[in-house]
């Protein structure tokens, strides 16, 4: 009787130990979210697992609202957003017994470019919103040639947008006339395959060499104006946790935000917190 | 032996139960997925009648109040599908006839391969070449405001389904027998009347369905529309107006949106549209079938 109690307990603490051994040997994180945080969360998931090799972090794109969703559904360790979590969106994760945290892990700034052989080079917040609302059609109503103007966005549901929409737009609609283009990348391709056009990306995504980007009301887009708040086109990026971080998400969260894992931010094209 | 006669039993009726398990489970899933489509999609319907998002003009599905006018995508969608078809099937059936009645053998087997080559080529690299190369000529060359549009993209598609086309039209050509060009030969028509009134009436009902099968290719095709069609939700007015198809609306848009909300079930709607388009061409495919069998 006595015998067998302690050769029960035996094989409780072995497979204890052998379970959390297993455990420890392939945590796995998940990082889910925003196309725009996909390229830096991707190479620090990459260095952080280097140093860690215990840990086997896979991160996917698909958009802020499938990061905020995979969270809601408990699916994701991290979600990406670049954009804070909307109410509906933590109501919806608290019905589900989620309590969001929020990290801010880097900055980003929008910029409006043109084609590098456009003359025009510096344009006001009032005339941007004038272009994507359809009542400038013209580069020379802004001092440009005689030409019209090929207004390129991004989809009404990508983080881009709404920073766009929010600190430019105003709130007043987008012509239907505007090309959308379906990803940051494809934006810049389109610019630079198109001498009448303008759009607007990170700055992560402006590749000078393609394209020009333009100064807002004489401040340009760079780390300083951005973290500063100086260029109305700036954000902050975000992830969100479900309840505060602990173990192996925590590690990485504060590698992401030490002055290491901010090298690969920058590294990527975006603002680094400092 | 009662023991054989047991095996073989079993031997003959475990296939005939097997594949039907299997073939159940493809009905399955296939219902299943329609209802899930359905379930995801008709909530929108609560909120705006369908006469409002079919006739609607105006897709503003974030604004406040959102928009949620859905036809200029089904525009852009039929648009898409029709021009791309216009500029595919000709060319097809043109190419189909080439390679049955006038290409020697030899030379038609180099064209077969070079068409399955053309037909492996993924979509995406169509929508890149389209993107980096023909948007920036057809922008330069005929001065438009946008190379990204109607014209690119069905292009693009027109290739894409030039191989569907062009198989199943040259497999239905090769099936009109023999003996019916020799009659006709026999009875002094030429080689073009031999090809344009004999053989062509008599693949009629394949080339049909080729044609059809075209269609629905292209009505379903996303990433070239999404990459070369302009995106913008517009009414196309010419062809080298940039359009947005629901294909590439459901993809761009599916990912950014959030569950539950009446975008995401507009979304879903615009997906039971989609298969009501396809299932409407499936029944046209059917009836060609049907009426091919009462003849």
């Amino acid at each position: 009787m006595r015998k067998s109690r302690v050769m029960a307990l035996c094989l409780a603490v072995l497979t204890a130990v052998l379970f959390s051994g297993a455990a420890f040997a392939a945590e796995e994180l998940s990082i889910n979210g925003s196309t725009t945080i996909l390229p830096f969360a991707q190479s620090t998931a990459e260095a952080f697992m280097k140093v860690n090799p215990g840990t086997r972090i896979s991160v996917s794109g698909g958009g802020s609202g499938n990061g905020a969703k995979a969270l809601i559904d408990g699916v994701t360790s991290i979600a990406a957003l670049s954009r804070e979590m909307k109410s509906e969106e933590i109501d919806a994760a608290k019905e589900k017994g989620r309590n969001p945290v929020q990290h801010i892990v880097a900055v980003d700034c929008i910029v409006p470019i043109v084609h590098p052989s456009n003359p025009v080079s510096d344009l006001t917040a009032g005339q941007l919103r004038d272009i994507y609302s359809g009542k400038i059609t013209n580069w020379k109503e802004v001092g440009g040639p005689d030409k019209s103007i090929a207004v390129i966005g991004r989809d009404t549901s990508s983080g881009t947008y709404e920073v766009w929409n929010e600190k430019i737009m105003e709130g007043t609609a987008v012509t239907p006339r505007a090309l959308i283009s379906a990803s940051s990348g494809a934006l810049v391709q389109s610019v630079a395959g198109n001498t009448l056009s303008i759009g607007y990306d990170s700055l992560g995504y402006v590749n000078e060499k393609l394209v020009k980007a333009l100064t807002i009301e004489g401040v340009k887009g760079t780390p300083d104006t951005a973290r500063s708040g100086a260029i109305v086109t700036s954000r902050k990026l975000f992830m969100y946790t479900d309840g505060s971080p602990a173990g192996e998400i925590k590690k990485y969260l504060d590698f992401l935000v030490s002055d290491d894992g901010q090298r690969y931010v920058a590294r990527e094209g975006f603002v680094t917190l400092k | 032996m009662p023991e054989r006669g047991e095996a073989r039993r079993l031997s003959e009726t475990a296939p005939r139960r097997i594949i039907t398990v299997m073939a159940m489970s493809g009905v399955l899933v296939m219902a299943f997925i329609l209802l899930f489509l359905l379930r995801e999609g008709m909530p929108i319907l609560k909120g705006a009648s369908i006469t409002e998002l079919a006739t609607g003009r105006l897709w503003y599905p974030v604004s406040a109040p959102p928009l949620f006018g859905m036809m200029p995508l089904i525009a852009g969608s039929l648009a898409v599908t029709l021009t791309s078809s216009a500029l595919a099937i000709p060319f097809g059936v043109a190419l189909a006839l080439f390679l049955t009645e006038i290409c020697p053998k030899r030379i038609s087997g180099f064209f077969k391969i070079t068409l399955e080559i053309l037909g492996f080529l993924p979509s995406v690299v169509l929508g890149f070449i389209g993107m980096v190369v023909i948007a920036p000529f057809l922008q330069v060359r005929l001065e438009l405001l946008s190379g990204l549009n109607l014209m690119n993209a069905s292009m693009l598609l027109g290739v894409m389904i030039l191989p569907t086309v062009a198989t199943l039209s040259e497999e239905s050509l090769h099936a009109v027998p023999q003996s019916q060009r020799d009659a006709s030969y026999a009875l002094g028509a030429t080689r073009c009347e031999t090809m344009f009134k004999v053989v062509l009436p008599g693949a009629s009902r394949g080339i049909a369905q080729a044609a059809i099968l075209g269609l629905m290719r292209a009505l379903g095709e996303t990433m070239v529309v999404l990459m070369a069609s302009g995106g913008a939700a517009l009414l196309p007015q010419s062809v080298f107006d940039p359009v947005r198809p629901l294909t590439s609306a459901i993809a761009a848009e599916m990912g950014e949106t959030s569950v539950g909300s009446a975008h995401y079930h507009a979304l879903f709607f615009m997906g039971c549209i989609l298969l009501l388009f396809t299932l409407a061409l499936n029944m046209l495919v059917i009836k060609i079938e049907s009426r091919g069998e009462a003849d």
